[in-house]
C-alpha cells in the first residue's frame, strides 16, 4: 500500500545565474523513510536542501508537506516541522544549554517547556557529561557544534529532517553517535522521516535506503529567469 | 556704529579667518600627512557652499509664500536622504526611496509639530523658523539614518548564518532579525544621546552660541537649543527607525526568508 508522502516537491528547478543547475527535480519522501540527496560536488545539493525548507525559493515547481503547498503553511510552523541542518551550522553566542534552549524562546515554541530530561539522555548517548551543557557553543570544535546543533533541531521534535553533509567534519565515533541519534529520533515515532547529503557513499549506504540523484540539465535548456 | 545687536564681518575678515587653514596645511606638510590638497577642497567648498546658501535664503527669506519656502524644504531633506545612504557600506535596490521616505516623514512630522505646537511661529512657513529648525533636524537625522543602515545591512550580511539558524527552527522573520535591528537603532541613537549628555558642559552647542552672538539673552538660547535637542532625539529615532523597517522588509521577504542576494557590497563608500 502507498503512503500518502510526508514531504512531496513535483518539477522544482533553480537557475543561478541564468542557467539551471537541477531542473524538473521530483521527490517524495515518505513517512519513515530514509532518503538520499546525491551528485557531484557543486551540483546544488544544499541549494535543493533549502529550497525543501523554504530557506531558499525554487524557480519552478512546488514543495507540499502534508499535500499542502509550503505557499499556503505559515513558515515558521513548517520550518519547525521541515528541519534543516547546515553544513556548518551557527551557534548563538552563550552556552551549549543556552543554543538548546534557544528554539524555546521563539513565539512558535512558546508554551513548551524546554525537555531537559531528553537533553541530557541524548547527551549522555553522544558521551558527554554535563559539564559539557555550561561549555562555550562559539568555542566548540565544529565536530561537537554539529552534534549541538542536531541535538537543538531534535528537540524541536521535526518530522522531516534535512541532513547536509552533518558528519563532513566528525570523526567515526562522533559519526557513529550522529547516525545513532537520528535513528533514535526515527524510531521514535512513525511518522518521521530524514533526507541526507553525504560525500561518503558507504554512510549512505548504511543510513539510506533510496536516492535521487541531481544532474545538471543539458546545456541548451538555458534559463530565460 | 551700526544699529545691529552684532558685528557684521566683512569680506577682509574672512580672508584673516581663512588663514587659520595654513595650521593645518602646515601640520600636513611637516609630517608628510598628504592632505593639503584635501584640506584646501574642503575649505573652498565649505566657503563656497556657504557663502551660496547665504544668497539663497536672503532671497527664500523675502519671499511669503508658503509653496517656495516648502520647495526649498523638500530639497534640503532630498539631499539629505541622498548623502545618508552614500556613507553607507551596503546597497540594495530602493535603498534611496526607503531613506528619502524616512527623512522625509521624520523631518516633516518633528519639525511641523515644533513650529506649530511649540514655538507656534506665525504663520507657520515663516522661513527664520523653519529652514533653521529643519537644517538642524537634518543633520542629525541623516547621521542617524546612514549609521542605523549601514549597521543593519552590514548585520545582516555578517550575521546571515544566526539569521537563518533561527528561521530554520521556526522563528518569525521579526524574531530573526530582532538582534540586528535593536543594535541598528542603537547605534544609530548613540550620538544623539551622547551629545544630549555632554550638553552645556562639554560642548556649547552651535545655534545656541549663534543665537548669543546674535544677541539673543543667554536664557532664551538654552531655551531654544533645549527644544531643538528634544526635536533632533525624536526626529533622529524616527528616522533610524523607519529606514530600518523599510530595509527590514525588503531584505525579509513574507515567506520569512533571508533575502541576502538582494545586498551588494559597494567597493568605496563615501
Amino acid at each position: 500500500m502507498r503512503r500518502e508522502p510526508l514531504l512531496g516537491a513535483s518539477g522544482l528547478g533553480r537557475a543561478v545565474e541564468g542557467r539551471w543547475l537541477w531542473r524538473g527535480v521530483d521527490i517524495d519522501v515518505a513517512a519513515g523513510e530514509r532518503l538520499a540527496v546525491t551528485g557531484p560536488s557543486g551540483s546544488g545539493k544544499t541549494l535543493l536542501l533549502r529550497v525543501l525548507a523554504g530557506l531558499d525559493r525554487p524557480d519552478e515547481g512546488e514543495v507540499q508537506l502534508d499535500g499542502t503547498p509550503q505557499g499556503a503553511w505559515s513558515m515558521p510552523q513548517y520550518r519547525a516541522q521541515v528541519a534543516y541542518l547546515p553544513q556548518r551550522p551557527a551557534m548563538v553566542e552563550g552556552s551549549v544549554e543556552a543554543n538548546l534552549r534557544r528554539p524555546f524562546e521563539l513565539r512558535l515554541h512558546r508554551g513548551r517547556a524546554f525537555p531537559s530530561e531528553r537533553a541530557h539522555a541524548a547527551l549522555e548517548r553522544l558521551g558527554r557529561d554535563d559539564g559539557f551543557l555550561d561549555q562555550s557553543a562559539t568555542e566548540l570544535s565544529g565536530g561537537e557544534a554539529q552534534l549541538v546543533a542536531l541535538l537543538r533541531v531534535l528537540l524541536i521534535e521535526p518530522r522531516l529532517l534535512l541532513l547536509d553533509e552533518p558528519s563532513a567534519s566528525l570523526d567515526d565515533a562522533a559519526t557513529a553517535a550522529l547516525e545513532a541519534l537520528v535513528d533514535d529520533w526515527l524510531s521514535e515515532q512513525p511518522d518521521r522521516a530524514v533526507v541526507w547529503t553525504s560525500h561518503r557513499r558507504s554512510q549512505l549506504a548504511r543510513v539510506t535506503e533510496r536516492e535521487v540523484a541531481l544532474t545538471a540539465p543539458p546545456e541548451a535548456a538555458s534559463a530565460d529567469a | 556704529m551700526n544699529d545691529l545687536a552684532y558685528l557684521p564681518i566683512g569680506p577682509w575678515q574672512l580672508a584673516l579667518a581663512a588663514l587659520l587653514i595654513v595650521v593645518n596645511v602646515a601640520l600636513s606638510l611637516g609630517l608628510r600627512l598628504g592632505m593639503e590638497r584635501s584640506l584646501l577642497v574642503a575649505s573652498v567648498r565649505m566657503t563656497v557652499q556657504l557663502l551660496l546658501i547665504g544668497l539663497v535664503l536672503e532671497w527664500v527669506f523675502a519671499l511669503e509664500r508658503p509653496l517656495p519656502i516648502l520647495a526649498i524644504a523638500l530639497l534640503m531633506s532630498a539631499l539629505a536622504g541622498i548623502s545618508a545612504v552614500q556613507r553607507t557600506k551596503r546597497r540594495f535596490a530602493g535603498v534611496y526611496w526607503d531613506s528619502l521616505v524616512s527623512v522625509l516623514a521624520a523631518a516633516f512630522l518633528v519639525t511641523g509639530f515644533a513650529l506649530v505646537g511649540v514655538v507656534r511661529v506665525r504663520p507657520w512657513y515663516e522661513a527664520q523658523y523653519l529652514i533653521p529648525l529643519l537644517g538642524m533636524v537634518l543633520g542629525n537625522v541623516l547621521n542617524g539614518i546612514s549609521l542605523a543602515l549601514d549597521r543593519f545591512t552590514e548585520g545582516v550580511a555578517q550575521r546571515r548564518a544566526e539569521v537563518e539558524l533561527l528561521l530554520g527552527l521556526g522563528a518569525s522573520r521579526w524574531e530573526a532579525a530582532h538582534a540586528i535591528v535593536s543594535d541598528a537603532l542603537r547605534v544609530g541613537m548613540i550620538p544623539t544621546i551622547n551629545a544630549m549628555m555632554v550638553m552645556g558642559i562639554v560642548s556649547l552647542p552651535g545655534m545656541m552660541t549663534g543665537q548669543i552672538l546674535a544677541g539673543a539673552s543667554p536664557g532664551d538660547a538654552v531655551r531654544y537649543q533645549v527644544v531643538i535637542m528634544f526635536m533632533i532625539a525624536a526626529a533622529t529615532a524616527l528616522g533610524a527607525f523607519g529606514v530600518v523597517m523599510l530595509a527590514f522588509v525588503r531584505l525579509f521577504d513574507r515567506r520569512h526568508r533571508l533575502r541576502s542576494e538582494r545586498l551588494w557590497a559597494v567597493s568605496r563608500a563615501r
